[in-house]
Protein backbone atom coordinates (compact mmCIF):
# COMPACT_ATOMS: atom_id res chain seq x y z
CA UNK A 1 0.00 0.00 0.00
CA UNK A 2 0.86 3.31 -0.70
CA UNK A 3 -0.06 6.94 0.23
CA UNK A 4 0.00 9.86 -2.10
CA UNK A 5 -1.28 13.18 -0.85
CA UNK A 6 -1.79 16.00 -3.36
CA UNK A 7 -0.56 18.72 -1.64
CA UNK A 8 -2.35 21.40 -4.00
CA UNK A 9 -5.24 20.25 -1.98
CA UNK A 10 -4.42 20.08 0.93
CA UNK A 11 -5.40 22.37 3.50
CA UNK A 12 -3.43 21.17 6.43
CA UNK A 13 -6.57 20.54 9.06
CA UNK A 14 -5.52 17.37 10.37
CA UNK A 15 -8.15 15.38 9.98
CA UNK A 16 -5.77 12.33 8.23
CA UNK A 17 -3.88 12.94 11.07
CA UNK A 18 -7.07 12.21 13.94
CA UNK A 19 -7.55 9.07 12.21
CA UNK A 20 -4.29 7.62 11.29
CA UNK A 21 -1.29 9.46 12.84
CA UNK A 22 1.20 6.87 12.43
CA UNK A 23 0.76 8.31 8.98
CA UNK A 24 0.15 11.90 8.80
CA UNK A 25 1.35 14.22 10.85
CA UNK A 26 0.53 18.38 10.84
CA UNK A 27 3.13 20.32 12.50
CA UNK A 28 3.01 23.32 13.85
CA UNK A 29 4.49 24.88 10.84
CA UNK A 30 0.78 23.99 9.30
CA UNK A 31 2.17 21.67 6.54
CA UNK A 32 1.28 18.35 6.12
CA UNK A 33 3.83 15.37 6.65
CA UNK A 34 3.61 11.63 5.42
CA UNK A 35 5.32 10.09 7.70
CA UNK A 36 5.19 6.15 6.03
CA UNK A 37 4.98 6.79 2.27
CA UNK A 38 4.13 2.72 2.51
CA UNK A 39 2.75 1.96 5.07
CA UNK A 40 2.04 -1.79 6.85
CA UNK A 41 -0.62 -3.33 5.96
CA UNK A 42 -2.06 -3.62 9.11
CA UNK A 43 -2.43 0.22 9.24
CA UNK A 44 -4.59 -0.07 6.26
CA UNK A 45 -8.42 0.31 8.19
CA UNK A 46 -6.84 3.73 9.78
CA UNK A 47 -5.21 4.83 6.26
CA UNK A 48 -8.24 4.20 4.63
CA UNK A 49 -10.33 6.40 7.33
CA UNK A 50 -7.81 9.13 7.04
CA UNK A 51 -8.34 9.26 2.87
CA UNK A 52 -12.14 9.27 3.89
CA UNK A 53 -11.69 12.08 6.45
CA UNK A 54 -10.20 14.37 3.95
CA UNK A 55 -12.20 16.93 3.15
CA UNK A 56 -10.17 17.83 -0.09
CA UNK A 57 -10.03 14.41 -1.10
CA UNK A 58 -6.62 14.77 -1.26
CA UNK A 59 -5.14 11.40 -0.35
CA UNK A 60 -5.33 8.41 -2.46
CA UNK A 61 -4.54 5.31 -1.99
CA UNK A 62 -2.45 2.87 -4.52
CA UNK A 63 -1.51 -0.81 -3.89
CA UNK B 1 -43.06 -2.69 2.75
CA UNK B 2 -43.78 -4.69 6.21
CA UNK B 3 -42.51 -2.96 9.12
CA UNK B 4 -40.15 -6.15 9.98
CA UNK B 5 -38.23 -5.46 6.86
CA UNK B 6 -37.56 -2.06 7.59
CA UNK B 7 -36.26 -3.26 11.06
CA UNK B 8 -34.18 -5.38 8.98
CA UNK B 9 -32.82 -2.34 7.16
CA UNK B 10 -33.09 -0.98 3.91
CA UNK B 11 -33.40 -3.90 1.24
CA UNK B 12 -30.37 -3.87 -0.97
CA UNK B 13 -32.01 -3.74 -3.93
CA UNK B 14 -35.36 -1.55 -3.33
CA UNK B 15 -35.11 2.67 -3.33
CA UNK B 16 -32.92 5.31 -1.29
CA UNK B 17 -33.94 8.89 -1.80
CA UNK B 18 -31.11 11.61 0.26
CA UNK B 19 -32.67 14.91 0.16
CA UNK B 20 -30.68 17.98 0.50
CA UNK B 21 -27.45 17.15 -1.87
CA UNK B 22 -24.57 18.97 -0.04
CA UNK B 23 -22.09 17.88 2.37
CA UNK B 24 -24.21 15.27 4.62
CA UNK B 25 -26.84 14.17 2.14
CA UNK B 26 -23.43 13.60 -0.54
CA UNK B 27 -21.78 11.20 2.43
CA UNK B 28 -24.62 9.24 2.82
CA UNK B 29 -25.47 8.86 -1.14
CA UNK B 30 -21.66 7.71 -1.30
CA UNK B 31 -21.85 5.59 1.86
CA UNK B 32 -25.24 3.58 0.91
CA UNK B 33 -23.21 2.72 -2.40
CA UNK B 34 -20.36 1.83 -1.28
CA UNK B 35 -21.87 -0.21 1.73
CA UNK B 36 -23.82 -2.59 -0.22
CA UNK B 37 -26.96 -0.95 -1.34
CA UNK B 38 -27.34 -1.67 -5.02
CA UNK B 39 -30.90 -0.25 -5.50
CA UNK B 40 -32.27 3.17 -7.21
CA UNK B 41 -30.42 5.86 -4.95
CA UNK B 42 -31.75 9.42 -5.92
CA UNK B 43 -29.77 12.19 -4.59
CA UNK B 44 -32.25 15.29 -4.52
CA UNK B 45 -31.43 19.21 -4.14
CA UNK B 46 -33.09 22.43 -4.21
CA UNK B 47 -29.28 24.23 -5.43
CA UNK B 48 -28.77 24.32 -9.40
CA UNK B 49 -25.36 23.27 -8.23
CA UNK B 50 -23.92 19.67 -8.01
CA UNK B 51 -22.92 19.13 -4.24
CA UNK B 52 -20.00 21.55 -3.21
CA UNK B 53 -17.95 22.62 -0.23
CA UNK B 54 -18.76 25.35 1.53
CA UNK B 55 -16.36 26.41 4.29
CA UNK B 56 -13.94 27.84 1.56
CA UNK B 57 -17.00 30.12 0.38
CA UNK B 58 -15.97 33.20 3.34
CA UNK B 59 -12.17 31.92 2.52
CA UNK B 60 -10.30 31.06 -0.84
CA UNK B 61 -14.09 31.71 -2.90
CA UNK B 62 -14.34 35.45 -1.54
CA UNK B 63 -10.58 35.90 -1.47
CA UNK B 64 -10.39 35.03 -5.58
CA UNK B 65 -7.85 33.11 -4.99
CA UNK B 66 -9.26 29.86 -6.04
CA UNK B 67 -12.10 29.62 -8.97
CA UNK B 68 -15.72 28.73 -7.59
CA UNK B 69 -15.41 25.17 -9.49
CA UNK B 70 -12.70 24.09 -7.10
CA UNK B 71 -15.33 23.66 -4.20
CA UNK B 72 -17.41 21.17 -5.99
CA UNK B 73 -17.81 17.64 -4.12
CA UNK B 74 -18.47 15.30 -6.69
CA UNK B 75 -18.95 16.21 -10.41
CA UNK B 76 -21.12 14.12 -13.40
CA UNK B 77 -18.74 11.27 -13.78
CA UNK B 78 -18.35 10.70 -10.23
CA UNK B 79 -21.87 10.43 -9.10
CA UNK B 80 -22.46 8.24 -12.61
CA UNK B 81 -19.56 5.81 -11.41
CA UNK B 82 -21.70 5.40 -7.93
CA UNK B 83 -25.03 5.07 -9.56
CA UNK B 84 -26.18 8.45 -7.68
CA UNK B 85 -29.15 10.49 -9.77
CA UNK B 86 -28.96 13.42 -8.48
CA UNK B 87 -31.78 15.88 -9.35
CA UNK B 88 -30.57 19.67 -8.58
CA UNK B 89 -33.05 22.24 -8.88
CA UNK B 90 -35.72 20.32 -7.30
CA UNK B 91 -36.99 21.09 -3.78
CA UNK B 92 -38.64 18.99 -1.72
CA UNK B 93 -42.04 20.29 -0.17
CA UNK B 94 -43.60 17.15 1.81
CA UNK B 95 -42.47 13.62 3.70
CA UNK B 96 -45.00 11.04 4.39
CA UNK B 97 -42.40 9.04 7.07
CA UNK B 98 -45.29 6.16 7.44
CA UNK B 99 -45.14 5.53 3.46
CA UNK B 100 -41.87 7.18 2.95
CA UNK B 101 -43.08 9.43 0.29
CA UNK B 102 -41.64 12.38 -0.61
CA UNK B 103 -43.29 15.42 -2.41
CA UNK B 104 -41.03 17.35 -5.30
CA UNK B 105 -41.95 21.08 -6.02
CA UNK B 106 -43.33 20.26 -8.96
CA UNK B 107 -45.79 17.84 -8.01
CA UNK B 108 -44.08 14.77 -8.55
CA UNK B 109 -43.58 12.32 -5.63
CA UNK B 110 -40.74 9.79 -5.39
CA UNK B 111 -41.67 6.38 -3.29
CA UNK B 112 -38.43 5.20 -1.32
CA UNK B 113 -37.34 2.27 0.60
CA UNK B 114 -35.71 3.93 3.01
CA UNK B 115 -34.84 8.17 3.06
CA UNK B 116 -32.15 10.32 4.77
CA UNK B 117 -32.93 14.11 5.47
CA UNK B 118 -30.09 16.27 5.12
CA UNK B 119 -31.50 19.46 3.82
CA UNK B 120 -29.38 21.67 6.39
CA UNK B 121 -29.32 25.10 7.62
CA UNK B 122 -29.82 28.49 6.29
CA UNK B 123 -28.59 32.00 7.77
CA UNK B 124 -30.81 34.15 9.50
CA UNK B 125 -31.50 37.98 7.74
CA UNK B 126 -31.57 41.00 10.00
CA UNK B 127 -35.59 41.85 10.01
CA UNK B 128 -36.55 44.48 7.58
CA UNK B 129 -33.79 43.89 4.61
CA UNK B 130 -35.36 41.25 2.95
CA UNK B 131 -35.57 43.05 -0.56
CA UNK B 132 -32.31 45.04 -0.19
CA UNK B 133 -29.89 42.99 -2.19
CA UNK B 134 -26.39 44.85 -1.03
CA UNK B 135 -27.56 43.14 2.74
CA UNK B 136 -25.80 39.92 2.49
CA UNK B 137 -25.29 36.64 4.15
CA UNK B 138 -23.13 34.02 3.25
CA UNK B 139 -24.03 30.18 3.10
CA UNK B 140 -24.20 29.02 -0.93
CA UNK B 141 -22.11 29.57 -3.85
CA UNK B 142 -24.13 31.84 -5.41
CA UNK B 143 -23.79 34.14 -1.96
CA UNK B 144 -20.15 34.00 -2.03
CA UNK B 145 -19.91 34.83 -6.05
CA UNK B 146 -22.64 38.22 -5.57
CA UNK B 147 -20.23 38.97 -2.32
CA UNK B 148 -17.34 39.16 -3.84
CA UNK B 149 -18.40 41.09 -7.41
CA UNK B 150 -20.24 43.84 -4.88
CA UNK B 151 -17.05 44.18 -2.93
CA UNK B 152 -14.47 44.46 -6.28
CA UNK B 153 -17.32 46.88 -7.50
CA UNK B 154 -16.73 49.37 -4.99
CA UNK B 155 -12.92 48.69 -5.18
CA UNK B 156 -10.39 48.98 -2.33
CA UNK B 157 -11.31 51.08 0.42
CA UNK B 158 -14.68 49.37 -0.17
CA UNK B 159 -16.87 50.50 3.44
CA UNK B 160 -18.12 46.92 4.34
CA UNK B 161 -19.94 46.28 7.18
CA UNK B 162 -20.81 43.00 8.92
CA UNK B 163 -23.26 41.97 11.33
CA UNK B 164 -22.07 39.65 13.36
CA UNK B 165 -18.78 38.67 15.09
CA UNK B 166 -19.50 34.69 14.54
CA UNK B 167 -16.90 32.33 13.04
CA UNK B 168 -18.65 33.31 9.70
CA UNK B 169 -18.74 36.59 10.06
CA UNK B 170 -14.92 36.66 11.33
CA UNK B 171 -13.71 34.72 8.57
CA UNK B 172 -15.62 37.81 5.74
CA UNK B 173 -14.36 40.19 7.79
CA UNK B 174 -10.64 38.97 7.35
CA UNK B 175 -11.40 37.97 4.05
CA UNK B 176 -12.11 41.81 2.87
CA UNK B 177 -9.47 43.24 5.13
CA UNK B 178 -7.38 41.23 2.64
CA UNK B 179 -8.91 42.93 -0.50
CA UNK B 180 -8.46 45.77 1.28
CA UNK B 181 -11.82 46.72 2.21
CA UNK B 182 -12.38 48.86 5.40
CA UNK B 183 -14.14 46.87 7.78
CA UNK B 184 -16.31 47.11 10.50
CA UNK B 185 -17.60 44.48 12.84
CA UNK B 186 -20.64 44.96 14.74
CA UNK B 187 -20.97 42.43 17.66
CA UNK B 188 -24.23 42.51 19.71
CA UNK B 189 -22.84 40.73 22.86
CA UNK B 190 -19.93 42.00 25.07
CA UNK B 191 -17.32 39.26 24.09
CA UNK B 192 -17.85 37.84 20.45
CA UNK B 193 -17.86 33.96 20.37
CA UNK B 194 -18.31 33.73 23.98
CA UNK B 195 -21.35 30.92 23.78
CA UNK B 196 -18.86 29.04 21.56
CA UNK B 197 -15.59 28.81 23.45
CA UNK B 198 -15.77 30.50 26.53
CA UNK B 199 -15.57 34.30 27.81
CA UNK B 200 -11.67 33.70 27.72
CA UNK B 201 -10.82 32.42 24.56
CA UNK B 202 -13.79 34.64 22.68
CA UNK B 203 -11.67 37.79 24.47
CA UNK B 204 -8.13 36.32 23.03
CA UNK B 205 -9.32 35.77 19.34
CA UNK B 206 -11.22 38.81 19.01
CA UNK B 207 -8.17 40.73 19.44
CA UNK B 208 -6.80 38.89 15.38
CA UNK B 209 -9.80 41.75 13.95
CA UNK B 210 -7.56 44.76 15.17
CA UNK B 211 -4.55 43.01 14.19
CA UNK B 212 -5.42 43.38 10.31
CA UNK B 213 -7.07 46.87 11.33
CA UNK B 214 -10.70 45.77 11.08
CA UNK B 215 -12.48 47.31 13.79
CA UNK B 216 -14.73 45.51 15.84
CA UNK B 217 -17.40 47.36 18.00
CA UNK B 218 -19.35 45.10 20.87
CA UNK B 219 -22.67 45.22 22.36
CA UNK B 220 -24.14 46.86 19.38
CA UNK B 221 -26.95 46.33 17.75
CA UNK B 222 -28.61 47.08 14.24
CA UNK B 223 -32.15 48.75 14.18
CA UNK B 224 -32.21 49.41 10.43
CA UNK B 225 -30.37 49.77 7.33
CA UNK B 226 -31.47 52.62 5.34
CA UNK B 227 -30.71 52.34 1.41
CA UNK B 228 -28.96 55.61 0.23
CA UNK B 229 -31.38 57.57 -0.49
CA UNK B 230 -33.26 56.53 2.33
CA UNK B 231 -34.86 58.89 5.26
CA UNK B 232 -33.17 62.31 5.66
CA UNK B 233 -34.37 62.51 9.06
CA UNK B 234 -30.97 61.80 11.72
CA UNK B 235 -29.08 61.00 8.49
CA UNK B 236 -25.67 62.29 9.05
CA UNK B 237 -24.56 65.35 7.21
CA UNK B 238 -21.62 63.80 5.51
CA UNK B 239 -20.39 60.56 4.25
CA UNK B 240 -23.63 59.36 2.67
CA UNK B 241 -23.04 56.26 0.64
CA UNK B 242 -23.22 56.28 -2.99
CA UNK B 243 -26.43 55.13 -5.25
CA UNK B 244 -25.70 51.23 -5.34
CA UNK B 245 -23.97 51.21 -1.79
CA UNK B 246 -26.17 48.86 1.11
CA UNK B 247 -26.70 52.32 2.63
CA UNK B 248 -27.17 53.35 6.00
CA UNK B 249 -26.44 51.11 9.37
CA UNK B 250 -28.46 52.51 12.23
CA UNK B 251 -27.14 51.22 15.53
CA UNK B 252 -28.83 50.70 18.62
CA UNK B 253 -26.57 53.70 19.41
CA UNK B 254 -28.09 55.82 17.31
CA UNK B 255 -25.43 55.77 15.40
CA UNK B 256 -25.30 55.80 11.51
CA UNK B 257 -22.70 54.15 9.61
CA UNK B 258 -22.85 54.04 5.39
CA UNK B 259 -21.89 51.06 4.22
CA UNK B 260 -20.89 49.97 0.55
CA UNK B 261 -22.01 46.48 1.61
CA UNK B 262 -23.44 44.75 4.58
CA UNK B 263 -23.03 40.85 4.91
CA UNK B 264 -25.36 39.78 8.32
CA UNK B 265 -23.66 36.44 9.90
CA UNK B 266 -26.03 35.72 12.84
CA UNK B 267 -26.60 32.41 12.90
CA UNK B 268 -28.34 30.01 11.06
CA UNK B 269 -31.84 28.36 11.54
CA UNK B 270 -32.32 24.43 10.33
CA UNK B 271 -34.29 24.03 6.82
CA UNK B 272 -37.46 22.55 8.51
CA UNK B 273 -39.81 24.07 6.65
CA UNK B 274 -40.83 21.40 4.70
CA UNK B 275 -41.24 18.54 7.45
CA UNK B 276 -44.28 21.12 9.13
CA UNK B 277 -46.72 18.37 8.12
CA UNK B 278 -44.88 15.55 8.05
CA UNK B 279 -45.56 14.51 11.81
CA UNK B 280 -41.44 13.95 12.72
CA UNK B 281 -40.63 15.90 15.75
CA UNK B 282 -39.07 19.25 15.30
CA UNK B 283 -37.75 21.34 17.64
CA UNK B 284 -34.48 23.49 15.96
CA UNK B 285 -34.11 20.51 13.71
CA UNK B 286 -35.16 17.42 13.04
CA UNK B 287 -35.21 15.35 16.55
CA UNK B 288 -33.26 11.83 15.89
CA UNK B 289 -32.54 8.93 18.48
CA UNK B 290 -29.28 7.92 19.27
CA UNK B 291 -28.60 6.54 15.71
CA UNK B 292 -29.94 9.44 13.80
CA UNK B 293 -33.13 7.59 13.71
CA UNK B 294 -36.31 10.35 13.03
CA UNK B 295 -38.87 7.53 12.05
CA UNK B 296 -38.37 4.17 10.70
CA UNK B 297 -36.41 4.01 7.99
CA UNK B 298 -36.33 8.07 8.09
CA UNK B 299 -32.82 8.77 9.27
CA UNK B 300 -31.63 12.61 9.52
CA UNK B 301 -28.18 14.36 9.14
CA UNK B 302 -25.80 17.56 9.30
CA UNK B 303 -26.60 20.81 10.45
CA UNK B 304 -30.06 19.93 10.77
CA UNK B 305 -30.39 16.84 12.62
CA UNK B 306 -30.67 17.23 16.01
CA UNK B 307 -29.60 13.54 18.06
CA UNK B 308 -29.67 12.14 21.07
CA UNK B 309 -26.20 11.98 22.39
CA UNK B 310 -25.34 9.61 25.32
CA UNK B 311 -21.46 9.26 26.72
CA UNK B 312 -19.79 9.57 30.02
CA UNK B 313 -22.70 10.00 32.13
CA UNK B 314 -24.33 13.00 29.80
CA UNK B 315 -27.51 12.71 27.91
CA UNK B 316 -28.03 15.69 25.74
CA UNK B 317 -29.91 16.48 22.78
CA UNK B 318 -27.41 17.69 20.36
CA UNK B 319 -27.11 19.92 17.18
CA UNK B 320 -23.91 20.31 15.68
CA UNK B 321 -23.13 23.33 12.67
CA UNK B 322 -19.82 21.84 11.78
CA UNK B 323 -18.03 20.30 8.46
CA UNK B 324 -16.43 17.19 10.07
CA UNK B 325 -19.77 16.19 11.91
CA UNK B 326 -21.64 16.88 9.08
CA UNK B 327 -19.82 14.29 7.09
CA UNK B 328 -19.47 11.68 9.61
CA UNK B 329 -22.96 11.81 10.47
CA UNK B 330 -23.56 11.42 6.61
CA UNK B 331 -21.82 7.95 7.02
CA UNK B 332 -23.56 7.12 9.67
CA UNK B 333 -26.88 7.96 8.59
CA UNK B 334 -26.71 5.89 5.75
CA UNK B 335 -25.29 3.05 7.94
CA UNK B 336 -28.17 3.52 10.55
CA UNK B 337 -30.33 2.91 7.48
CA UNK B 338 -28.84 -0.31 6.12
CA UNK B 339 -28.40 -1.42 9.59
CA UNK B 340 -31.86 -0.94 10.48
CA UNK B 341 -33.17 0.18 13.76
CA UNK B 342 -32.56 -2.16 15.82
CA UNK B 343 -29.48 -3.04 14.92
CA UNK B 344 -27.54 0.54 14.31
CA UNK B 345 -24.84 1.81 16.55
CA UNK B 346 -25.11 4.64 18.84
CA UNK B 347 -23.90 7.88 16.82
CA UNK B 348 -20.73 9.03 18.83
CA UNK B 349 -18.52 11.30 17.25
CA UNK B 350 -15.35 13.53 18.51
CA UNK B 351 -16.86 16.71 17.23
CA UNK B 352 -14.06 18.89 14.89
CA UNK B 353 -13.89 22.37 13.47
CA UNK B 354 -11.80 24.89 12.29
CA UNK B 355 -12.17 27.74 11.14
CA UNK B 356 -9.03 30.02 8.85
CA UNK B 357 -8.68 34.66 9.50
CA UNK B 358 -5.81 36.26 9.86
CA UNK B 359 -3.81 34.10 8.76
CA UNK B 360 -4.43 32.00 12.27
CA UNK B 361 -5.83 28.86 11.89
CA UNK B 362 -8.39 27.86 15.07
CA UNK B 363 -9.27 24.28 15.92
CA UNK B 364 -11.27 22.96 18.12
CA UNK B 365 -12.35 19.22 19.42
CA UNK B 366 -15.03 18.12 20.96
CA UNK B 367 -17.68 20.35 22.25
CA UNK B 368 -16.34 23.78 24.91
CA UNK B 369 -18.96 24.80 27.04
CA UNK B 370 -18.71 28.86 28.10
CA UNK B 371 -19.01 27.37 31.76
CA UNK B 372 -16.23 24.92 31.39
CA UNK B 373 -13.18 25.17 33.54
CA UNK B 374 -10.19 26.44 31.03
CA UNK B 375 -6.73 25.09 31.20
CA UNK B 376 -3.45 26.33 28.50
CA UNK B 377 -1.49 23.20 28.40
CA UNK B 378 0.94 25.12 25.08
CA UNK B 379 1.69 28.56 24.69
CA UNK B 380 -0.57 31.59 25.51
CA UNK B 381 -2.78 34.07 24.58
CA UNK B 382 -0.23 36.78 24.64
CA UNK B 383 1.58 34.22 22.01
CA UNK B 384 -1.20 34.17 19.78
CA UNK B 385 -0.55 30.33 19.70
CA UNK B 386 -1.54 27.65 22.19
CA UNK B 387 -3.50 24.64 23.32
CA UNK B 388 -6.11 25.29 25.64
CA UNK B 389 -8.33 22.50 27.36
CA UNK B 390 -11.77 22.28 28.69
CA UNK B 391 -12.84 20.43 31.49
CA UNK B 392 -15.94 19.69 33.41
CA UNK B 393 -16.72 17.49 35.68
CA UNK B 394 -13.43 16.11 36.12
CA UNK B 395 -13.14 15.26 32.46
CA UNK B 396 -11.84 16.61 29.49
CA UNK B 397 -14.80 18.06 27.65
CA UNK B 398 -13.21 19.73 24.65
CA UNK B 399 -9.75 21.01 23.16
CA UNK B 400 -9.03 24.66 21.02
CA UNK B 401 -5.88 25.41 18.98
CA UNK B 402 -4.34 28.87 17.52
CA UNK B 403 -1.60 27.51 15.55
CA UNK B 404 -1.30 24.44 16.98
CA UNK B 405 -2.60 21.54 15.00
CA UNK B 406 -0.14 18.63 15.97
CA UNK B 407 -0.36 19.22 19.94
CA UNK B 408 -4.36 19.82 19.67
CA UNK B 409 -4.58 16.35 17.73
CA UNK B 410 -2.73 14.48 20.55
CA UNK B 411 -5.97 15.49 22.81
CA UNK B 412 -8.51 13.31 20.37
CA UNK B 413 -7.63 9.87 21.80
CA UNK B 414 -8.24 11.40 24.84
CA UNK B 415 -11.69 12.42 24.17
CA UNK B 416 -12.77 9.56 22.85
CA UNK B 417 -11.98 7.45 25.39
CA UNK B 418 -13.69 10.18 28.07
CA UNK B 419 -10.41 11.01 29.65
CA UNK B 420 -10.13 12.79 33.22
CA UNK B 421 -9.70 16.53 33.86
CA UNK B 422 -6.31 15.53 35.63
CA UNK B 423 -4.97 12.73 32.57
CA UNK B 424 -5.16 15.66 30.22
CA UNK B 425 -3.93 18.41 31.45
CA UNK B 426 -0.39 16.31 32.86
CA UNK B 427 -0.10 14.95 29.14
CA UNK B 428 3.20 15.42 28.23
CA UNK B 429 3.41 17.33 24.82
CA UNK B 430 6.68 17.51 23.06
C1 LIG C 1 -19.36 30.29 4.43
C2 LIG C 1 -19.27 29.07 5.29
C3 LIG C 1 -18.05 28.71 5.86
C4 LIG C 1 -17.94 27.59 6.68
N1 LIG C 1 -16.73 27.30 7.20
C5 LIG C 1 -16.61 26.23 8.03
C6 LIG C 1 -15.35 25.92 8.60
O1 LIG C 1 -14.34 26.59 8.37
N2 LIG C 1 -15.28 24.85 9.42
C7 LIG C 1 -16.36 24.07 9.72
O2 LIG C 1 -16.24 23.13 10.48
N3 LIG C 1 -17.58 24.34 9.17
C8 LIG C 1 -17.72 25.40 8.33
N4 LIG C 1 -18.95 25.69 7.77
C9 LIG C 1 -20.11 24.83 8.10
C10 LIG C 1 -20.29 23.65 7.14
O3 LIG C 1 -20.15 24.08 5.83
C11 LIG C 1 -21.65 23.05 7.37
O4 LIG C 1 -21.64 22.45 8.63
C12 LIG C 1 -22.03 22.01 6.32
O5 LIG C 1 -22.18 22.62 5.07
C13 LIG C 1 -23.31 21.29 6.69
O6 LIG C 1 -23.66 20.41 5.68
P1 LIG C 1 -25.16 19.91 5.48
O7 LIG C 1 -25.10 18.98 4.31
O8 LIG C 1 -25.72 19.43 6.76
O9 LIG C 1 -26.04 21.19 5.14
P2 LIG C 1 -25.93 22.25 3.96
O10 LIG C 1 -24.54 22.39 3.51
O11 LIG C 1 -26.68 23.44 4.44
O12 LIG C 1 -26.74 21.57 2.78
C14 LIG C 1 -28.12 21.37 2.76
C15 LIG C 1 -28.57 21.34 1.31
O13 LIG C 1 -29.95 21.02 1.25
C16 LIG C 1 -30.61 21.92 0.38
N5 LIG C 1 -32.03 22.00 0.76
C17 LIG C 1 -32.59 22.74 1.75
N6 LIG C 1 -33.93 22.53 1.79
C18 LIG C 1 -34.22 21.65 0.80
C19 LIG C 1 -35.42 21.03 0.35
N7 LIG C 1 -36.61 21.29 0.93
N8 LIG C 1 -35.36 20.17 -0.70
C20 LIG C 1 -34.16 19.89 -1.29
N9 LIG C 1 -33.00 20.44 -0.90
C21 LIG C 1 -33.01 21.31 0.15
C22 LIG C 1 -29.86 23.21 0.59
O14 LIG C 1 -30.08 24.12 -0.47
C23 LIG C 1 -28.43 22.69 0.62
O15 LIG C 1 -27.91 22.51 -0.67
C24 LIG C 1 -19.08 26.80 6.95
C25 LIG C 1 -20.32 27.16 6.39
C26 LIG C 1 -20.42 28.27 5.57
C27 LIG C 1 -21.75 28.64 4.98
S1 LIG D 1 -7.18 15.63 5.89
FE1 LIG D 1 -6.66 16.20 3.79
S2 LIG D 1 -6.63 18.41 3.79
FE2 LIG D 1 -6.52 17.76 5.93
S3 LIG D 1 -4.35 17.68 6.42
FE3 LIG D 1 -4.94 15.63 5.75
S4 LIG D 1 -4.54 15.60 3.54
FE4 LIG D 1 -4.54 17.73 4.16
Amino acid sequence: MRVIVDFDLCESNALCMANAPEVFEVRDDDFLYVLQEEPPDSLRPKVEAAARACPKAAITIVD
Amino acid sequence: MSADSTDEGLPTDGTAVVVGASLAGLRAAETLRAEGFEGRLLLVGDELHLPYDRPPLSKQVLAGTWPPERVVLADRSKLDAMRIEAMCGQGAIALDPVGRRITLEDGSVLEADGVVIATGASPRRLPGTEGNEAVGVLRTLDDAAALRARVLAHGPGCRVVVVGAGFIGSEVASTCAGLDCKVTVLEAMPTPLAPAVGEQIGAALATLHASAGVELRTRVGVTAVHPPDGPADGQPAEGAPAPGAAGWVVLTSGEWLAADVVVVGIGVRPNTAWLEDSGLELADGVVCDGSLFAADAVTAAGDLARWRWRRDGLDESVRIEHWQVAAEMGVAAARSLLAGRRRAPAFDPVPYFWSDQYGVRIQVLGRPDPADEVAFVDGSAEEGRYVALYGRQGRLRAALAVGRPRKLMAFRPLLAAGASWQEATSLPLD
